[in-house]
């Protein structure tokens, strides 16, 4: 069937910002569904608030709305553009959701309104609504877990009387098993319950019968309008069910299926997808398997491109995302092209001639109080993937993409934390999901506890076992061998076909890893280069989509043009992110257009940056220095290298730098990156450059830390030199704090599995500036000397949470002429001074004499000669594509050239006023302090962008997922430091109709300073002191209701104060909560604007045109 | 070359030498090859489940299996797998074998398997690099086993490829035998060398008698057969000499229907010829249309050959390979006669297609 004709304007909704459960992915699709669109010639409107996004670009649709992804500003959307399709199957849960609010509000999906194209709201309810996805799949044969649907307590215990316990609990229209979790006791089914039916947005929670223990499957599947379904990959867990398969290692393709089973497996999804009646696209459907006698359950199906689809495409090269957008304008799967072998039709199975291991990452030192417990309910923050011919490889290969200091599966330094455990403690770390277990399945079996043992305490497939144990043993082998023994070129061969890394052999014989390489290299064992090919070469393929492994032939082709390649960033974390792998994709793009050959290398199956059509080469690999330098000289061989791009993927391949070869480092040279992270050298040059820095020094331990403290005073920020996202920082106020915040960072859960403090990687121990503002500075200067500023951005909350954390304003709201001149000049002289090629990010603390502007003192606090987390919200706010420009900078562009190229453009006139908000996931980690600090937590962003700061800074928040209230009560608790700006806020929040209510001290404060409490409420457990008619305390408060604002601004993050459960039930019921002074003004000051304003939605081509203001 | 323990196992290294020169090393698993060293035409297939199927497919007969999948053996073996009573390709290429099996279906494992069964196999090889050979330059003979590349060499010389050979007279029943089944029908089903997963479909639809491949028409008639089915088997369909004999004596007095070698007997029957295909289609995913309504069906695959029905009158084609545009099934619009190049029943491989066996009940029913 041809494509419709019928539809014009397509509007694709997008996933938002970056969340637990909700990552990149959608960044993929998304983007390759806005590019197929286009060359079908639809009309692309785009609706998503995530500015560091490939799709948000604003040539990758025809009208790009960054606006809050909320129904009522969709209706606006659709109201303006009148769309004749929406297309909700790509931009996750969030889109789906959307979609059917709007579908039950009649906006879309009804006659005479937008079609819902991709999946109809009868077909997502069936797969949504676990109590309609359970009947329809009994309606065809198909077995269910028992179970029961409830919408209370009392409901919730009249199922689990009827299935008993252990159950599985599940909300319903969640994403990333949010709010699940699995019973064992009464008390645990109380506590999941309950949690599970507020998590639900309707309420609602699925009661089953737990199958922890069984194998874990899942299928993607694709239909088209003809019904012709295809299976795209299978995919196995190696952690059993009872861990959620986001934080599950998982392989591809299945392992332990005998056809029998996998045909069958096969057939139920197929049926699934058919009964459900998702009519076109990707589905993924999950199945468990009981290891004893095959009997196969259905556990549950998306109806959408999910993450799992991301990670099915980068295993196999078929483009899940942007065949799903083909087949919803009305394509067949037979009148598709395999973009990868070109002669054959997307109507096909891609059979795979390798195995794919995902292993998650996660982010539990960030969250103090969490246990680093795995289960039903996802908790990472992103994944490695990785390649190899067989599983032991890929595996180890995965496990040293995850950059947490690890070389392979154990066999390195960090393995003395399993090697020091008795057997008891290592049964507990074999049986309990937590991230390490891996780590101890395999010290347990090289103890030799045999696999029938190990089996029996985690449940882990006995294949799966074995083939661990091939490692231990083989690693027993080597470790026979001294380096007198000279491996031969076999015995190098076998130890790399099982992963190991020369890091790894390193360890083992006491040997560096360049002596390690060297000898290797002698045996004549270097890795070879093979191709994902979607069809297990049975075809030739055109698209060079490569790995490493150990075998006879590599595959990488001779090229013509001068070839960059370009390293990414790695898993996602915290700290480092999708606005990384934003930079190298819009290098890749610059780049190819100027003419090179672009080779990217990523291990991040979520990235728009591992598409095999982003780059001319795909590697996909470790970003670990054997295995970069494997791809540099395979490159090296097949044509000319200008250069290795290493500051464009955030700290990962910043770290490589280094140990590469020097001339092939473009860009900022590696002396001057070394410089700038270099604390004496960089205060040589502050002193030289005659520009203002907070006082401080380094220690390599306390007597150190506390002797400049002696100096400079308290509070002081204590933080690690060469990390990203604030990692282990800390704001100390006195010898205590500094002392434990010591202790924390040469301890395990600090930076211990980083490679901990050494006099290489000292501590920093700096004067911190209360009440000072923040502001980020992006700019390049290219190899003349000329330097553009690109964009500066100050932060809403004050200096003291991490810039990460912080909102921020461009252009600057409070910051006066002069002082922007003084920064904008700080900042020429420091990119001159380090003879930065490309892009630099300088933060300053602006410390304000009150009631001028001017009369301000700028300290400069760092700089980083790299491309930094806040370019491309830049970019998008002001329309310079400043990594594109830096690309080209990099490679010896000048900016005088690029603007007659007309590639650097001047930022766009306009009055538009941008706002970046961070997206924190601290309703995932609840027994974690809802705090923002010095150490960086969130997970993503959203812009909010319009004509004053305060409807900018509230679509910011209502992107972020607080919808702030027009009317009500306002609960604020004050730290003495910030009460000057909470006096302002109350004020504004009094002026425009909320009620005040605050504990007596802040109330007093209030009252001095004019502003009328209106209600006075009792510490938080403060029975003793409470008096007769003085009422709940905010706590209560909050529970019942009564407050609709939180400000709690507390000192410092201190122990389990009242604040913390102040903000605990603030996070529970979902009210907007304030952390600082300054960013409770700013919403004062975004509610009033919103009340004086009319809601509007523009596009960014629209802003990038120039909107003025009336 | 020598032998070696890893892992408390010994390590038999071997070397495989293609037609073409190409060497590669590897291991020996199974069986010790007869006289030291296993020949056969090398083919490649692109399963990634269904192993143990593929190597007791009696349609390998005279090849060498190289499996594409990294992993083999992981879920073992069982009888009920079995596509023959024993094992008829030459010897199994592969890339890494399982030591340990993991299955609550199997009662043993691949590396046993193909001990007892007397076939040998090399693993530790990189297949992907033999695939990308046979891919570009066609299937051809190979010779595996501890022997030196010399010996070796020699031998690849002295084998050859299928062509021309008529193996279906090696792997059919010496005798006639019954498969119970749904009484409704009776089907004669004419042994190429049939799959077990063929036998089952069959009786889902009828009583099923197997006739050895020689069997005459008359014998068949005199069985009163209400459809006569004809199977896959191996070798070179051209020199197969009665089968199209014994077809075109049956095509108008009972309904029949054909799978693989089956379709080539059809195609050769009714007039047309057969021709090899560079490396032959095997694999589990191949697509196949039916330009009559447009419906891909995902198909399993064992072929080096291919029906070329050009001047042949009064019949219709059904399916079509959508990878390389091979004819896949046709219809004789005189007849009530159908074939289908690819594996309906599959085993390995999807079930897309199994309606085909509704299908000929229906032909035999409208038949009647």
């Amino acid at each position: 069937m041809p494509r419709r004709d019928d539809i014009k304007t397509i509007l694709l909704i997008g996933a938002g910002p970056i969340v637990i459960g909700q990552a990149c992915e959608f960044d993929y699709s998304g983007t390759q569904a806005c590019r197929v669109l286009r060359e079908e010639g639809y009309r692309v409107v785009l609706a998503n608030s995530n500015p560091a996004t490939i799709m948000t670009d604003p040539d990758f649709a025809d009208a790009t709305y960054i606006e809050p992804l909320d129904a009522d500003v969709l209706e606006r959307i659709i109201e303006r553009e009148r769309p004749d399709a929406v297309l909700p199957t790509l931009g996750g849960q969030t889109a789906l959701n959307l979609a059917m609010e709007l579908h039950r509000r009649g906006t879309i999906g009804a006659p005479g309104t937008p079609e819902m194209i991709g999946a109809n709201a009868e077909a997502i309810s069936t797969a949504e609504d676990r109590e309609n996805f359970k009947a329809a799949m009994i309606e065809i044969g198909l077995e269910v877990p028992q179970s029961g649907v409830a919408h209370d307590m009392v409901e919730s215990r009249e199922v689990l009387g009827r299935i008993g316990l252990p159950v599985v609990i599940r909300p319903a229209y969640i994403l990333g098993g949010k709010g699940t979790g699995i019973a064992s006791t009464p008390e645990e089914f109380e506590r999941i319950a309950s949690n599970g039916l507020a998590a639900s947005p309707i309420g609602e929670i699925l009661i089953e019968a737990s199958i922890a223990g069984w194998k874990e499957y899942e299928l993607e599947v694709m239909r088209d309008r003809a019904d012709n379904c295809v299976i795209i990959c299978s995919i196995e867990n190696v952690d059993p069910m009872g861990v959620h398969t986001g934080d599950s290692i998982t392989v591809a393709p299945a392992q332990t299926l005998s056809d029998v089973e996998y045909q069958a497996m096969r057939d139920a999804a197929f049926a699934c997808i058919r009964r459900v009646g998702v009519e076109t696209g990707g589905s993924n459907v999950q199945f468990a398997l009981n290891p004893t006698d095959g009997t196969m359950v259905v556990i549950e199906m998306n109806p959408r491109v999910s993450r799992s689809s991301a990670l099915a495409s980068k295993a196999t090269g078929f483009p899940i995302a942007k065949i799903a957008a083909r087949l919803a304008v009305g394509y067949t799967l037979d009148e598709i092209p395999n973009d990868i072998t070109k002669k054959t039709p997307a109507s096909f199975e891609p059979t795979i001639d390798y195995v794919v291991t995902k292993v998650p990452r996660w982010a539990f030192e960030k969250f103090p109080g969490t246990p680093a417990v795995l289960g039903t309910q996802m908790q990472s923050v992103g994944e490695a993937m990785a390649i190899g011919r067989t599983f032991p490889e890929s595996l180890q290969k995965a496990l040293r993409s995850l950059e947490q200091g690890r070389a392979g599966l154990n066999c390195d330094l960090a393995e003395a934390a399993m090697e020091s455990l008795d057997d008891d403690e290592l049964g507990v770390r074999v049986a309990v999901a937590t991230p390490d277990r891996i780590f101890a399945v395999e010290t347990a079996l090289r103890r030799g506890w045999g696999i029938d043992r190990v089996h029996e305490t985690c449940r882990i497939d006995p294949w799966f076992l074995d083939q661990i144990l091939m490692i231990s043993e083989e690693r027993e082998a080597l470790a026979g061998l001294t380096s007198a023994d000279q491996p031969d070129r076999r015995v190098w061969r076998r130890a790399k076909r099982l992963g190991f890394s020369d890091a790894q052999l390193a360890y083992l014989w006491g040997m560096g890893e360049t002596e390690v390489r060297a000898a290797r290299l002698a045996a004549g064992v270097a890795p070879t280069f093979k191709t994902v090919d979607t069809c297990a070469a049975e075809f030739a393929a055109e698209t060079p989509y490569h790995y490493s492994t150990w075998e006879d032939e590599t595959e990488v082709r001779p090229s013509d043009r001068p070839k960059v390649i370009i390293l990414g960033s790695g898993p996602n974390r915290i700290g480092q992110g999708i606005e990384f792998d934003y930079s190298c994709v819009h290098a890749s793009f610059a780049l190819g257009d100027a003419g090179f050959e672009t080779v990217m290398v990523n291990c991040n199956p979520e990235t728009v940056s591992t598409d095999y059509d982003t780059s001319d080469r795909l590697y996909f690999e470790p970003l670990t220095y054997e295995d970069t330098m494997s791809v540099i000289e395979a490159e090296q061989a097949s044509g000319e290298v200008v250069g290795v791009i290493v500051a464009l993927g955030g700290q990962t391949p910043l770290k490589l730098a280094d140990q590469l070869p020097r001339e092939l480092v473009l860009g900022t040279s590696p002396a001057s990156i070394d410089l700038a992270e270099d604390r004496d050298r960089w205060n040589a040059l502050c002193a030289r450059l005659e520009i203002p820095q907070p006082a401080g020094g380094t220690a390599t331990d306390l007597a150190g830390a506390q002797a400049i403290c002696d100096r400079i005073g308290f509070p002081a920020l204590v933080r690690p030199s060469y990390v990203l996202g604030g990692r282990a920082m800390e704001i100390v106020y006195d010898d205590e704090g500094l002392a434990a915040a010591m202790a924390n960072l040469v301890g395990l859960s600090g930076l211990g599995r980083e490679g901990g403090l050494s006099a290489e990687r000292p501590v920093l121990v700096d004067r911190f500036l209360e009440d000072a503002t923040e502001v980020d500075v992006d700019a390049i200067r290219d190899h003349t000397g000329e330097v553009i500023i690109g964009g500066i951005m100050e932060h809403v909350e004050e200096a003291g949470v991490h810039s990460g954390d912080s909102a921020c304003v461009i252009p600057p709201v409070s910051l006066g002429p002069g002082t922007l001149a003084v920064i904008e000049e700080h900042t020429r002289r420091i990119a001159e001074a380090l003879d930065v090629r490309g892009l630099i990010n300088v933060q300053y603390a602006v410390k304000r004499a009150p009631g001028s502007p001017d009369a301000a003192q700028v300290f400069v606090i760092e700089a980083n000669p790299r491309a930094s987390r806040t370019v491309p919200f830049v970019a998008k706010a002001t329309g310079v594509p400043l990594v594109k420009v830096a690309a080209r900078v990099m490679c010896g562009a000048t900016l005088e050239a690029l603007r007659g190229e007309g590639l650097l453009c001047p930022p766009v006139a306009g009055d538009h006023i941008a706002v970046k908000e961070a997206v924190l996931p601290f309703s995932r980690f609840p027994d974690a302090d809802a705090l923002l600090g010095p150490e960086m937590r969130s997970t993503g962003e959203v812009m909010g962008i319009d004509l004053t700061f305060g409807l900018a800074f509230a679509k910011s928040q209502l992107a972020a997922g607080d919808r702030m209230p027009t009317s009500g009560t306002v609960f604020l608790s004050l730290a003495d430091r910030d009460k000057a700006t909470g006096l302002r806020a109350a004020q504004r929040f009094a002026e425009i109709g909320f009620r005040l209510a605050a504990t007596e001290g802040t109330a007093r404060f209030l009252a001095e300073g004019g502003v009328v409490v209106d209600r006075i409420v009792a510490k938080v457990g403060a029975e003793a002191g409470r008096h007769d008619g003085e009422g709940a305390d905010a706590v209560e408060l909050i529970s019942s209701g009564q407050i609709d604002v939180v400000v709690n601004s507390p000192r410092g993050r201190g122990p389990r104060a009242d604040g913390s459960y102040i903000r605990a039930a603030a996070g529970r019921h979902g009210i907007p909560l304030m952390t600082t002074a300054a960013a409770a003004l700013a919403a004062a000051n975004g509610i009033a604007d919103t009340m004086a304003h009319s809601p509007t939605v523009r596009t960014l081509q629209e802003y990038h045109a120039g909107v003025r203001r009336p | 070359m020598g032998h070696d323990m890893i892992g408390g196992r010994t390590v038999r290294e071997a070397t495989l030498v293609l037609a073409d020169g190409s060497v590669f090393e590897g291991e020996l698993f199974g069986a010790e090859p007869e006289g030291g060293i296993t020949t056969g035409e090398v083919v490649f297939n692109t399963v990634m489940s269904g192993y143990q199927e593929v190597i007791s497919d009696p349609s390998y007969a005279g090849q060498i299996v190289t499996f594409t999948t990294s992993h083999l053996g992981n879920y073992g073996t069982t009888p009920v797998d079995d596509e023959a009573s024993r094992v008829w390709c030459r010897g199994v290429v592969l890339r890494e074998m399982a030591r340990r099996r993991s299955s609550w279906r199997a009662d043993g494992d691949l590396d046993s398997y193909l001990r007892n069964a007397g076939i040998a196999a090399i693993g530790a090889v990189d297949t992907r690099r033999l695939t990308r050979i046979i891919r570009d330059h066609g299937a051809m003979p190979g010779a595996f086993g501890a022997a030196s590349v010399d010996e070796l060499s020699a031998a690849v010389a002295a084998a050859r490829t299928t062509d021309g050979c008529d193996l279906v007279g090696e792997v059919t029943t010496r005798s006639a035998y019954d498969v119970a089944g749904n009484t409704a029908r009776r089907v004669v089903a004419i042994d190429c060398g049939i799959k077990t997963t063929i036998l089952r479909c069959l009786s889902d639809i009828a009583e099923v008698t197997v006739v050895p491949s020689g069997a005459t028409a008359a014998e068949i008639l005199a069985i009163a057969p209400d459809g006569v089915f004809i199977s896959n088997g191996p070798g070179d369909p051209a020199a197969v000499a009665q089968v199209p004999d014994t077809l075109r004596d049956l095509l108008g007095e009972v309904p029949i229907f054909g799978i693989c070698m089956g379709n080539q007997m059809l195609g050769t029957a009714l007039g047309g010829r057969t021709y090899k295909l560079p490396f032959g289609h095997h694999g589990g995913n191949h697509p196949v249309r039916d330009p009559s309504t447009g419906r891909v069906e995902i198909t399993s695959q064992n072929h080096n050959y291919c029906v070329d029905l050009t001047g042949v009158a009064e019949v219709e084609v059904t399916h079509l390979n959508l990878n390389d545009g091979t004819l896949e099934g046709f219809r004789s619009t005189r007849h009530a006669a159908f074939a289908v190049q690819y594996h309906p029943e599959a085993g390995p491989g999807p079930h897309d297609s199994r309606y085909l066996f509704t299908r000929f009940a229906d032909l035999i029913d409208a038949n009647r």
